[in-house]
């Protein structure tokens, strides 16, 4: 028999409008476990975690909370009954302290409630800071959190989470902007907290962290229950089958037939240097050089601060020409200086941060997807509104971006759809040379196969493209070769056949590259 | 609301400046001070006491779609008042150049705050804070402190009576039979230069790429420096033009004019359904925002309303408007 579950879902339902969201889901969570729940982008899954947040009050069904029936007005509510939520988007105050973020809303005060006891509350964090071995010492607590990388951010984003013994702890892709170090610290971390009795809901779409973390698995799709099954009885075939609801047959480029044909390259860098901004630091990029042919993607990898992000935006001249070295694309030399000059050149660069660099959200698709184009659709100065839209459209139907017309604000579409419009966007300047950060990061997997498929039609057309993403099995997948930099450096270039994540892994953390060149100490 | 098609309807901004619009009137009607209201003269006194203020807001509009605000306008429109009064009654200079000197007075102004904006990063509300404190000395140096009017005083301290130039009769009058004046017709030209810009030129898509995601638009290879140069600069061409119109009704230069009149602007565009915030909007909401002000004011003085309750009710009405107006989250 198994012990009363910590928290049990029974029949719940939520509609928006006339759109139904959710509808019958029920499951458990027990004590000591890590319960993953998966689903594609818009299953209902933030839905779900929103009502057991106290967000969405107004649902059918029940909670029960170690047997008693709950029901959240508002989510202090929730924090009250021991639930934490740390959700995808961080809701870090940035220019507060970390103490005070860690607070907010409840901080210790004296003298009814009105003066803040700042000691009391600096105690209270370093204390949860040693239990929770966050490593962060009293000044760090009193600095602004904006100062931090986002990996600190994230674990100051736990403590504040744990801050108040929660018992069932909700986690919406913590990983997102983690290396595999801060991965690692923060699985060591929930381990911790399943010893101490919590129960996690945790919530991803990257498959080998599923299956490294996961006690069990829960499947929402289309906002219906689909199964609960522990992760060693479900594997990952089943697992996409019950998540997309059909058979998916994975396709990499090998099996596409695609080949790095011997031709000029479309895009050769010479021994680039790119600055770092903070003054007084040493080069994020040194001495870098590489080659890419017309259909070949080159896959990036590399630890946090190995410097490939600062490679994109040094070649596209996000900082202005700040790059010394010498650059040319297809044959013809090529000085980086501004992201319009770098766009008339040929050179498209889709950041990692749609939300952030990508889109304009108030925008409406069609605008966003000519955004950058512009000047060719705008003779003379003057908006050509129909060419747009016929432009648009041929990209909609190409891309197939679903859920919304294209004369809509793009906020309104899903992150998968959302990332189409950014890829039809830098399609639509007609560039030679991709730089891809992140192509698929946020997206759900049956959108994932769409956008590889998308960038295996590209490079069959000429393409060259630099990609980089923080997760190996993508890159593997997609790379027809891979570097590996190590802080500004290239550590180590592995061809598609030889290419394994433990070399990569290696090499990405300074161990002597294969290439047998000494690394010089940065 | 039961029907999701109505609420989506209610919710675009467009719909809900027009209920707030229609609701005005209809406060209108009821109190329509002895008829007064349904007169022509009425309503045409309305659109001539709005003209320079949505004047100001359609420069304001355009600044906002970027993100940003003018706070320097009232000071401009003053500047430009006192060098169009000087230019033409005390330099006897004719109207084709006081204008064109104006103009580009307004648009130095406009250009100068855009450029503290745009390659300094100097935060708007701080640039035009700064550029309105300067202007206003400005206006204040150039006419010596003094209103410039008709009585020019010659250097031994006697006053001679100059004649006005015909420009300001042009600009004080009305055309059509008397039935609209020609400030309301400056002002619907400036209301079509703004519509042209945001809607069918490159540029006004520049400037709501820059204000609805600066970053985003720039790695689009969007100029937004320049984009925001623009639209601060046409603020101030703008600003000039009120200026200009300004003095010709007043028949003076008065470097006190204009005071608080940005903020006036402001209050057109948010009422309109601007969003601050920037990225959305255009100057047809703007027309709205002048037309509910507008009429608000004509109907509280129309019912001989004092000043200090007009004041007080126009304070709780921008606030009910805007309330009227927010999104409501689902």
């Amino acid at each position: 028999m198994q012990p009363r579950p910590l928290l049990e879902f029974k029949k719940i339902g939520k509609s928006f409008g006339p759109n139904r969201v959710l509808a019958d889901v029920s499951f458990d969570l027990r004590a000591g476990e890590v319960h993953v729940l998966a689903g594609e982008n818009g299953a209902g899954k933030s839905t779900l975690i929103k009502i057991l947040a106290g967000i969405h009050t107004d649902y059918e069904g029940t909670i029960e909370l170690a047997g008693r029936p709950v029901r959240f007005a508002r989510p202090v509510d929730a924090n009250h009954h021991g639930i934490s939520v740390i959700h995808q988007e961080m809701s870090l105050v940035e220019a507060m302290s970390a103490a005070d973020n860690i607070h907010l809303g409840r901080e210790p005060a004296r003298w009814g409630g009105w003066w803040l006891d700042r000691s009391a509350q600096l105690g209270h964090a370093l204390g949860l800071c040693r239990q929770l071995d966050l490593e962060l010492s009293a000044e760090d607590l009193a600095c602004p959190v904006e100062r931090f990388p986002m990996s600190v951010r994230n674990r100051i984003e736990i403590a504040k989470a744990l801050a108040f013994d929660a018992r069932v702890i909700v986690m919406d892709e913590p990983t997102g902007a983690l290396n595999a170090a801060e991965v690692a610290k923060l699985f060591a971390l929930i381990e911790a907290l399943k010893g101490r009795g919590c129960g996690i809901i945790y919530i991803s779409h990257k498959m080998e962290e599923i299956y490294r973390i996961a006690d069990r698995i829960t499947v929402l799709r289309d906002g219906r229950w689909i199964g609960t099954a522990d992760a060693k009885d479900c594997p990952e075939t089943t697992l996409i089958q019950w998540m997309i609801g059909r058979d998916l047959a994975r396709q990499s480029r090998a099996a596409a037939g695609m080949a790095a044909a011997p031709a000029a390259p479309r895009l050769a860098v010479e021994r680039l240097t790119v600055p770092d901004l903070r003054p007084g630091r040493p080069p994020a990029i040194a001495d870098f050089s590489i080659k890419v042919a017309p259909g070949e993607i080159v896959g990036m990898a590399g630890l946090q601060g190995s410097g490939s992000t600062e490679l994109f935006q040094g070649l596209f001249g996000v900082h202005g020409a700040a790059c010394r070295g010498e650059v040319r694309i297809d044959g013809r030399p090529f000085r980086p200086e501004s992201p319009a000059a770098s766009i008339r050149r040929g050179l498209a660069y889709l950041t990692g941060d749609r939300q952030g660099t990508g889109l304009v959200a108030d925008l409406s698709v069609e605008n966003n997807v000519c955004l950058a184009a512009l000047p060719r659709h705008s003779p003379g100065g003057i908006l050509r509104p129909r060419r747009e839209r016929a432009q648009a459209s041929r990209h909609v139907a190409a891309l197939s971006i679903r859920g919304a017309s294209p004369d809509r604000p793009v906020g309104v579409l899903s992150g998968g759809n959302q990332q189409k419009v950014v890829m039809a966007k830098w399609l639509e300047t007609r560039p030679g040379v991709m730089l891809l950060e992140e192509p698929t990061r946020g997206v759900d997997i049956g959108a994932k196969q769409e956008i590889y498929a998308l960038l295996n039609q590209w490079t069959a057309q000429g393409m060259a493209i630099l990609l980089i993403s923080t997760e190996l099995p993508e890159l593997l997948l997609l790379s027809d070769r891979i570097v590996v930099l190590h802080r500004g450096r290239l550590a180590a270039e592995f061809a598609r056949a030889e290419a394994t994540p433990e070399k990569i892994l290696a090499a990405a953390m300074g161990a002597a590259g294969d290439r047998g060149e000494p690394e010089a100490v940065a | 609301m039961r029907n999701p098609v109505a609420a989506r309807w209610l919710e675009t901004p467009w719909v809900r400046a027009l209920l707030a619009l229609a609701l005005v009137i209809l406060v209108g009607f009821v109190f329509n001070a002895d008829g007064a209201f349904l007169r022509w003269s009425t309503h045409r006194d309305m659109l001539r006491q709005i003209s320079v203020y949505g004047i100001l807001a359609c420069g304001m509009t355009l600044v906002i779609i970027t993100g940003g605000i003018d706070l320097a306008v009232g000071s401009v429109l003053g500047l430009s008042a006192v060098l169009f009064a000087r230019l033409t009654l005390v330099g006897g200079h004719g109207a084709v150049v006081a204008i064109a000197a104006v103009l580009a007075a307004g648009l130095g102004a406009g250009l100068a705050s855009g450029g503290l904006v745009a390659r300094f990063k100097v935060q708007p509300f701080i640039a035009t804070l700064a550029m309105m404190v300067f202007a206003r000395g400005l206006a204040k140096w150039s006419s010596g402190g003094q209103k410039i009017s008709q009585a020019v005083q010659a250097p031994d301290g006697s006053f001679s009576y100059v004649d006005l130039p015909r420009v300001f009769d042009v600009l004080g009058s009305r055309v059509l039979g008397g039935n609209v004046a020609v400030v309301t017709l400056v002002f619907a030209a400036c209301l079509a230069l703004s519509w042209v810009v945001l809607a069918k030129l490159r540029y006004g898509r520049y400037l709501y790429a820059t204000g609805g995601n600066e970053e985003a638009a720039r790695l689009s290879g969007v100029p937004v420096a320049r984009a925001k140069l623009v639209a601060y600069g046409l603020s101030g061409l703008f600003a000039a033009v009120a200026g200009i119109c300004q003095a010709a009704q007043e028949l003076q230069g008065d470097p006190e004019a204009g005071i608080s009149y940005e903020l006036t602007a402001i209050a057109i565009a948010v009422i309109g359904g601007n969003s601050l915030a920037g990225g959305r909007g255009g100057v047809g909401l703007t027309l709205l925002g002048a037309l509910t002000i507008g009429y608000l004011e004509k109907i509280l003085s129309i019912n001989s309303v004092g000043e200090s309750s007009r004041l007080m009710l126009t304070g709780g009405i921008i606030v009910a408007a805007v309330l009227l107006q927010r999104r409501r989250t689902a």
